[in-house]
C-alpha cells in the first residue's frame, strides 16, 4: 500500500512480526513499518474485536497500539523500529475475555 | 532532570523554540520538553534528520523550518526528546515520562506549545484499516519517506488538504480522486474578509498555485461534497459520496481525511485553564492576554494551541509569551518588554490578517461537525451518534454524564478524536449554544503510563 521513496538512508533491519521474520526500513516508526508491509489490521478492538489501523501517525489516536519487545499497549508510531525487534498484534476482544 | 526550573516549555515546534530561546537569550533558565524524538513540531518533523532524500519535494514552506530547527539544536539549550507529560496543575508541579522514567518537577512559569491536532472528521467506515488523516500521510512522508504505492483518494477541505495533493504529485503519487467537501456558500461568506486577507497575499498566491498545479495535473476533482461513507469488509474497499445532485463510488484501499486542525488543549485544561468557544474557527481556545497568559496565572500558551495561525504566526507568537516570562521574572524591564515585542506583534498582524478568509472559506459543514446515526462517534469505545442521540432522549445532558451513559470518551484517547463531535451533537440536540455545553473534563495521567513507572516517580528533590 506504501511504497518507500529515495531515501538517505536504504538500509533494511530484520525484526518479527507475530514470530515471522521481516525486512523494513531503519530509522522508521513501527507504525510506519506496519504500513509499509502492508501488514493491516495490526490490532483488534476491545469492545468488538474489529480490525483497526494506525490512523492519526502523531500519538493522539491510539489506533496503533501493539506488543512491542513483550511490552503491550505500546503506541507503535511513538517507537523505533529496531534490529530484531519483536512485534505482536494485539487481540483486545480475547485478552478481555481471559480476564473475565 | 532539575527539581525546578524558572521556565519549562512544552512542545518543540516553532512556537515552543521560539520561546525557550528568547527567554534564555535574556538570562531565563529553560528546558524545553517534547515527546517526539527530533525537534520542529509537527509542521517541521524531521525537516533536518528524515529519511526522504529530496525534501523540497515537500514544499518551501516545510524547507523554511530546517534552519529554525537548526538553530534551535545550536543554541545549547537544555531539550528532552522523548519526554511526554503526564500530570501538570494549577501549582505548575509537573509529571514527565522519560525513557520509561517518571519524574516530578515544578516550575515558576510554564509555556504550553503543544500545537493542534487534526479536526476529527467522523464519517461512516472512517475506522476501517486503510483509512487515515492527511497529516498522517504527510507525517509518513517526512519521517519514513513513505509515500502511497497504488493511489490515494483525499476528502476534506483546507489548506493542508491541497498541500499535501500537491506533495503528493510531486512524489508521483496517483491521487484517484480530490473530494473537497468544502460547502458551496462558503466562498461568498468569506469574501468579506477578502480585502483584509490582501495583507497576506503571499499566502492567497501560494494557495492559488496549490489549486492551479492539482488542476494541472489532471486530478479528478469534485466539489462540495457530501454524504461521504466509507465501506469494506475488514479494510477499506471503497468511497462513497454525492456531488453534484449525483451519487458517486470509487474503489480505492487508501482514504485520507482532513477538515483543518485545533487547538490540543489537553494540557492546558488540566492546569485548570479556561477556554471560550471560537464560532469563527469552530473551535475550543484558552482564554489568554496579550502575551499568552492563560487564567492560571504562570501558565502561558503559544502557538497553534492558542488559536490556529500557522507556523509562522507561531514563531513569533513563541517570542511574545518568551519575553513576557523573561519580564515577569525580573530579568528584563516592562518598557524592555514592550518595546521587543512591538516588531514581533507589528509581524504577528501580517500572518493572522489571514485567517479570517481561511476560517470563513473552510468553515466545516454540519454535517460533518455532527455526523449521521450509523457514524462510529468514539473510535476507542465504539459508541455511535446514534448512541449518542439516543441517550440525549434519555436525559442526559451533556458529554460527561455521556461518559457514564456510554462510555464514550472513556478509551485511551481521552476524548481526543470524540471530545468535539460529541459537543456539537449535544448543542444541536439540546438546541443549546456551544457555551453552554461542558466538555470533557482533562484528568490525569494525560498520557500513558504504567503503575509501576507510576510508583517509581523520581520527586527530583529527593535525589
Amino acid at each position: 500500500m506504501f511504497r518507500r521513496l529515495t531515501s538517505s538512508s536504504p538500509e533494511l533491519l530484520a525484526i518479527e512480526l507475530d514470530g515471522e521474520p521481516v525486512s523494513v526500513p531503519g530509522g522508521i516508526s513501527v507504525a510506519a513499518a506496519m504500513l509499509y508491509l502492508d501488514a493491516s489490521p495490526t490490532r483488534q478492538t476491545p469492545v468488538s474485536g474489529s480490525p483497526r489501523a494506525p490512523f492519526c501517525m502523531m500519538g493522539a489516536c491510539f489506533e496503533c497500539l501493539m506488543e512491542i519487545d513483550g511490552n503491550p499497549d505500546q503506541r507503535a508510531c511513538q517507537v523505533e523500529v529496531t534490529a530484531g525487534m519483536r512485534i505482536k498484534r494485539q487481540n483486545e476482544a480475547d485478552h478481555c475475555e481471559q480476564v473475565w | 532532570m532539575k527539581q525546578e526550573y524558572q521556565l519549562l516549555v512544552i512542545g518543540a515546534g516553532p512556537a515552543g523554540m521560539a520561546a525557550a530561546q528568547i527567554a534564555a537569550r535574556h538570562g531565563v533558565e529553560v528546558a524545553l520538553v517534547d515527546e517526539q524524538p527530533q525537534p520542529g513540531g509537527q509542521i517541521y518533523r524531521n525537516v533536518d534528520s528524515g529519511p526522504l532524500a529530496d525534501v523540497s519535494m515537500l514544499g518551501k514552506d516545510y524547507v523554511f523550518g530546517k534552519p529554525l530547527v537548526q538553530a534551535f539544536r545550536h543554541s545549547g539549550l537544555e531539550y528532552h526528546a522523548g519526554a511526554s507529560v503526564w500530570y501538570l496543575d494549577k501549582n505548575l508541579q509537573v509529571g514527565i515520562l522519560k525513557d520509561g522514567e517518571s519524574y516530578q518537577l515544578g516550575a515558576q512559569r510554564i509555556i504550553v506549545a503543544t500545537g493542534a491536532q487534526e479536526r476529527p472528521m467522523p464519517i461512516p467506515g472512517w475506522q476501517l484499516p486503510g483509512v487515515m488523516t492527511a497529516g498522517a500521510g504527510q507525517i509518513l512522508l517526512k519521517s519514513a519517506a513513505l509515500a502511497p504505492e497504488d493511489g490515494v483518494v483525499l476528502a476534506g477541505s483546507g489548506p493542508l488538504m491541497l498541500l499535501i495533493a500537491w506533495q503528493y504529485l510531486q512524489a508521483g503519487v496517483r491521487i484517484r480522486a480530490l473530494l473537497d467537501t468544502t460547502p458551496r456558500g462558503n466562498l461568498l461568506k468569506a469574501l468579506r474578509h477578502l480585502p483584509r486577507a490582501f495583507a497576506a497575499s503571499d499566502y492567497l498566491f501560494k494557495g492559488l498555485r496549490l489549486v492551479t498545479a492539482i488542476r494541472h495535473a489532471r486530478t479528478p476533482c469534485y466539489k462540495a461534497v457530501s454524504e461521504l461513507r466509507a465501506g469494506g469488509d475488514e479494510r477499506l474497499q471503497w468511497v462513497e459520496f454525492k456531488a453534484a445532485g449525483k451519487s458517486h463510488r470509487i474503489d480505492t484501499q487508501l482514504l485520507m481525511l482532513h477538515q483543518g486542525v485545533i487547538p490540543d488543549l489537553h494540557i492546558a485544561q488540566a492546569a485548570s485553564c479556561e477556554t471560550d468557544w471560537s464560532e469563527a474557527q469552530q473551535c475550543w481556545r484558552p482564554r489568554i492576554d496579550d502575551w499568552g497568559e492563560t487564567s492560571q496565572s504562570g501558565v502561558f500558551v503559544s502557538g497553534d494551541g492558542a488559536g490556529i495561525s500557522g507556523a509562522r504566526a507561531a514563531d513569533l507568537n513563541g517570542q511574545i509569551a518568551g519575553l513576557r516570562v523573561a519580564r515577569q521574572l525580573g530579568f528584563i524591564d516592562e518598557a524592555s518588554c514592550n518595546r521587543l515585542a512591538q516588531p514581533v506583534r507589528r509581524a504577528q498582524q501580517r500572518h493572522l490578517a489571514i485567517r479570517p478568509f481561511l476560517d470563513a472559506y473552510y468553515r466545516v459543514a454540519d454535517s460533518f461537525l455532527a455526523p449521521p446515526d450509523d457514524t462510529m462517534v468514539c473510535r476507542c469505545e465504539e459508541i455511535s451518534a446514534g448512541d449518542i442521540r439516543a441517550v440525549i432522549e434519555l436525559g442526559c445532558i451533556g458529554p460527561n454524564q455521556a461518559k457514564a451513559f456510554t462510555r464514550c470518551g472513556m478509551g485511551p484517547c481521552q476524548g481526543r478524536f470524540c471530545g468535539s463531535t460529541v459537543e456539537q451533537i449535544f448543542a444541536r440536540e439540546r438546541g443549546l449554544s456551544m457555551r453552554d455545553i461542558c466538555g470533557y473534563s482533562a484528568r490525569p495521567p494525560l498520557k500513558p503510563i504504567t503503575l509501576g513507572q507510576l510508583a517509581k516517580t523520581k520527586n527530583v528533590e529527593e535525589t
